[in-house]
């Protein structure tokens, strides 16, 4: 086998689940068939673009294409979602890497999805369910018209818990209650894997530690190169210090130190906001004819701007990367 | 034949180099040391005694005949100079500037007995400078040896690899995990050092040679050691990776923004142009008080570097004295000039929180000299009591690096107790035909000696590969070299000259 390993990086499908989420489809047969869940990879979206790392959502052996889900939150985000189109290319995409998740041997699991985190758990569902066990999908969203995959997730759970803040679709509440619920339906589940927000994140160890169900969790710091080398993605677990990108990305969740984490995550709020300030305004003056379903190329008001950066998303770009 | 040279005879004074005025290149990343003018260069060529027992060849980690091209300068045939050092090494642009010529060449030429030896590495530079300006690089006809070779790493010891197996007439493709090929030299050192416009002339070269880049390819994970061999038709492999994995300082409040390691602040501001922020998406972190903990090459980069994005005053706490610090003597001197400030025999024992999360400052306690270690270098002591508060918002730690976990987690690779790639003397690692040399194996060293190994690592896949090599040949006198080519290595023909 005489393999090319580069690919161009294109863009092959795309579908929009929100106003600020969407899925992108990137063509690369090599990393299709090397990825497995819990990998992450980094993209840049222009040669002086920064490189962000997202998780993988999916991956097709056969079709030889990666699935992203990205949130447009931050400057890079926002642009891709304007320019990311089917048949343009990214300028670059690494991976796949992080350790895979280790296909654990448990015969019963929950899955728990929140925010941008119900991409990536989903191949994780899929995993366990062709490993055998039996899997409780807990996905959480603000409201229904917000909910993707709902059959994508079907397809591979036992159970499908689907949790929302407003009660419009599945249970009024957030996914911690999901857990709870399962816990109290199941006494026998070997363990949890949570991705999400840190806070959601955190909240899911927490409920899961009185009854001591091993509970993984995905963590997704601020990185540069994400093969080891920068350091910039070190987070405590236990009484180690320990490389998000090589060591990780899963760890337990009951001995992550998410102060440490979330207050890392704030490292260029600062900046971020001015790159997002800056980058709106050159939006500003340009001719705003871009499709109408695109609320980015509009001022964004600053406390919306600080809301978003108050609690970054792992699964989303935090700015700096 | 012109009088032999004494000591006596030849110019006293080593000959300067131009400087960039230390008030003013602290504003920008241009190049510090300007570099020999044609008139130096013919100057310096002069001092050397042109030895014929050469210590300096001895000295030189890739044998570079010195004596041979500096007589071709003095002869001013600057093309045949160029020639004789390509003969061994592809990159004097590159080690001209980074080498450190003073404890290897130039720290044992004879001259330096007396005078100040010769500037050695002042003349590699300027026929590699030469050599780029005039678009120098005959492309030799190399016939296809059949043979494919895959490179994990574009740094040094990966570059020095591919170009000797391309010369050997192999399909040479060089994997990089970054968006752009050069490894340490991209990433690492910053342009006033090492201008990336040397980097990818140097790497244009290679690509004349046929040597094919691939890069966002980390190894690995998209595809492993093993595949390469048993799939992917490499005939061999050669791994260098780099150590990187940085050593962190271990002490409360090392994970407070703020604090970062100088890998990464190089990093953001080398290869990703952060220091063009907003104009690059990369932001890189500026503090007003700089503390770069370590004193070597890394640290002086990280300093100068600081000082060049805008701090106020950037500090060097190293917890041994000037004269263990390992950096190379340009590079300390440079930082001098510039106005870091140096604090010797001190070592940081907790940075300190502003209660934001952000370092407010850093607690600090002083040492002194005991007793030689291991390393033969006197072993620093914490002073009982010398606890002091030193004023600093931000803190960059360059203080070595471990090696990588990727290839270990990825392949049956043998390793050491260090968890660097096990060889044997010959650079083989425990799968047959995968060789490793660099940092990956040796632990943080310096580019000329990764070059080394690559080059080592060379040879020793030719010889597994069958590619008759000359190792063991008599030099052939005044044999003439074009570019690369070593005429000893009777395994290529040549139909073309450039």
């Amino acid at each position: 086998m005489k393999t090319v390993a580069s690919s161009n990086f294109e863009i092959v499908a795309r579908e929009d689940f929100s106003d600020v989420t969407y899925l992108l489809e990137v063509r690369h047969p090599l990393m299709a068939k090397a990825a497995r869940p819990g990998q992450f990879v980094i993209i840049m979206c222009q040669k002086d673009g920064e490189r962000i790392p997202l998780t993988i959502a999916d991956f097709d052996r056969e079709k030889g294409t990666v699935t992203l889900v990205v949130q447009a939150v931050g400057k890079t985000t926002k642009e891709m979602q304007q320019t990311c189109r089917v048949g343009t290319r990214l300028f670059a995409m690494v991976g796949p890497m992080g350790l895979p998740s280790h296909a654990s041997g448990a015969k019963k699991v929950v899955c728990v999805g929140g925010g941008l985190g119900v991409a990536p758990i989903y191949p994780q569902a899929r995993a366990f369910k062709e490993n055998g066990a039996y899997v409780i999908g807990v996905v959480g969203f603000r409201s229904k018209n917000l909910v993707f995959w709902e059959d994508k997730f079907r397809q591979c759970c036992d159970e499908f818990i689907i949790c929302t803040d407003d009660g419009s679709a599945g249970i009024k509440g957030l996914v911690v209650d999901g857990i709870k619920l399962a816990i109290r339906n199941h006494s026998d589940i070997d363990e949890v894997v949570a991705i999400g927000p840190p806070v959601m994140m955190r909240a899911c160890a927490e409920a899961t530690r009185p009854h001591g169900i091993k509970t993984m969790v995905s963590l997704n710091p601020i990185m540069v190169d994400g093969t080891g080398m920068c350091g910039g993605c070190r987070v405590k677990v236990g009484e180690q210090v320990r490389f998000a990108c090589v060591d990780g990305p899963d760890f337990d969740g009951h001995q992550v130190d998410f102060d440490d984490l979330m207050s890392r995550l704030r490292r260029f709020a600062e900046e971020e906001k001015a790159a997002m300030q800056r980058w709106s305004a050159s939006c500003r003056m340009k001719v705003p004819s871009e499709s109408a379903s695109l609320v980015i190329g509009q001022p964004i008001a600053a406390e919306d701007l600080a809301a978003a950066l108050e609690l970054p998303d792992p699964f989303q770009e935090v700015g700096g990367g | 034949m012109a009088k032999k040279k004494t000591i006596r005879t030849i110019p006293q004074e080593r000959t300067p180099v131009r400087e960039l005025d230390p008030r003013e290149r602290g504003k920008h990343f241009k190049e510090v040391a300007c570099g020999y003018r044609v008139e130096d260069a013919l100057n310096e060529a002069e001092r050397c005694l042109l030895c014929p027992q050469p210590a300096c060849v001895a000295g030189c980690p890739v044998s570079i005949d010195i004596p041979g091209f500096i007589t071709k300068i003095s002869a001013k045939d600057f093309r045949g100079a160029y020639d004789v050092i390509t003969a061994t090494n592809l990159l004097p642009a590159i080690c001209g500037r980074v080498c450190p010529q003073e404890t290897q060449c130039e720290g044992v030429c004879p001259v330096g007995e007396t005078l100040e030896p010769v500037a050695i590495g002042r003349l590699e530079r300027w026929v590699g400078d030469l050599a780029i300006a005039e678009n120098w690089s005959s492309i030799p006809y190399l016939e296809a040896s059949g043979f494919r070779i895959g490179i994990v790493g574009s740094g040094p010891a990966g570059m020095a690899c591919a170009a000797d197996m391309a010369k050997a007439g192999c399909e040479v493709t060089v994997y990089e995990a970054f968006h752009e090929p050069g490894g340490v030299l991209k990433y690492g050192i910053p342009d006033f050092r090492l201008p990336n416009t040397v980097i990818d002339a140097e790497i244009e070269n290679l690509r004349k040679l046929g040597v094919k880049f691939e890069c966002n390819t980390l190894v690995g994970r998209l595809f492993t050691i093993e595949q390469m061999i048993d799939e992917m038709g490499f005939h061999a492999v050669f791994i260098g990776t780099g150590a990187g994995y940085p050593s962190l300082l271990g002490i409360p409040g090392d994970s407070l923004n703020g604090v970062l390691s100088a890998n990464e602040l190089l990093t953001r501001c080398n290869l990703m142009v952060a220091r063009d922020f907003p104009n690059h998406d990369t932001p890189v972190p500026l503090g007003r008080q700089v503390a770069v903990i370590g004193s070597g090459n890394t640290a002086m980069d990280a300093m100068r570097v600081c000082l060049r994005l805008g701090a106020e005053k950037v500090h060097c706490i190293y917890r041994r004295t000037k004269a263990e610090s390992p950096a190379r003597a340009e590079e300390l001197h440079h930082a001098e000039e510039e106005g870091i400030e140096f604090h010797w025999l001190t070592n940081p024992v907790e940075i300190l929180d502003d209660g934001k999360g952000n370092v407010r400052g850093m607690r600090c306690i002083r040492m002194e000299l005991g007793a030689p270690d291991e390393s033969g270098r006197r072993r620093p002591v914490p002073v009982a009591g010398s606890e002091f508060e030193f004023e600093t918002d931000m803190v960059v730690f360059a203080i070595g690096t471990n090696a990588n976990p990727i290839m270990g987690q990825t392949s049956g690779l043998k390793l050491n107790h260090r968890g660097y790639i096990a060889v044997d003397a010959d650079l083989a690692t425990s799968i047959a035909g995968v060789y490793a040399g660099g940092d990956i194996v040796t632990g943080a060293a310096t580019v000329i000696e990764a070059m080394g190994a690559g080059r080592k690592a060379a040879r020793s896949m030719k010889a597994y590969l069958g590619i008759r090599d000359s190792e063991s040949a008599e030099p052939v006198p005044g044999a003439d070299a074009i570019f690369g080519i070593d005429p000893r290595e009777r395994n290529f023909v040549r139909v073309r000259l450039g």
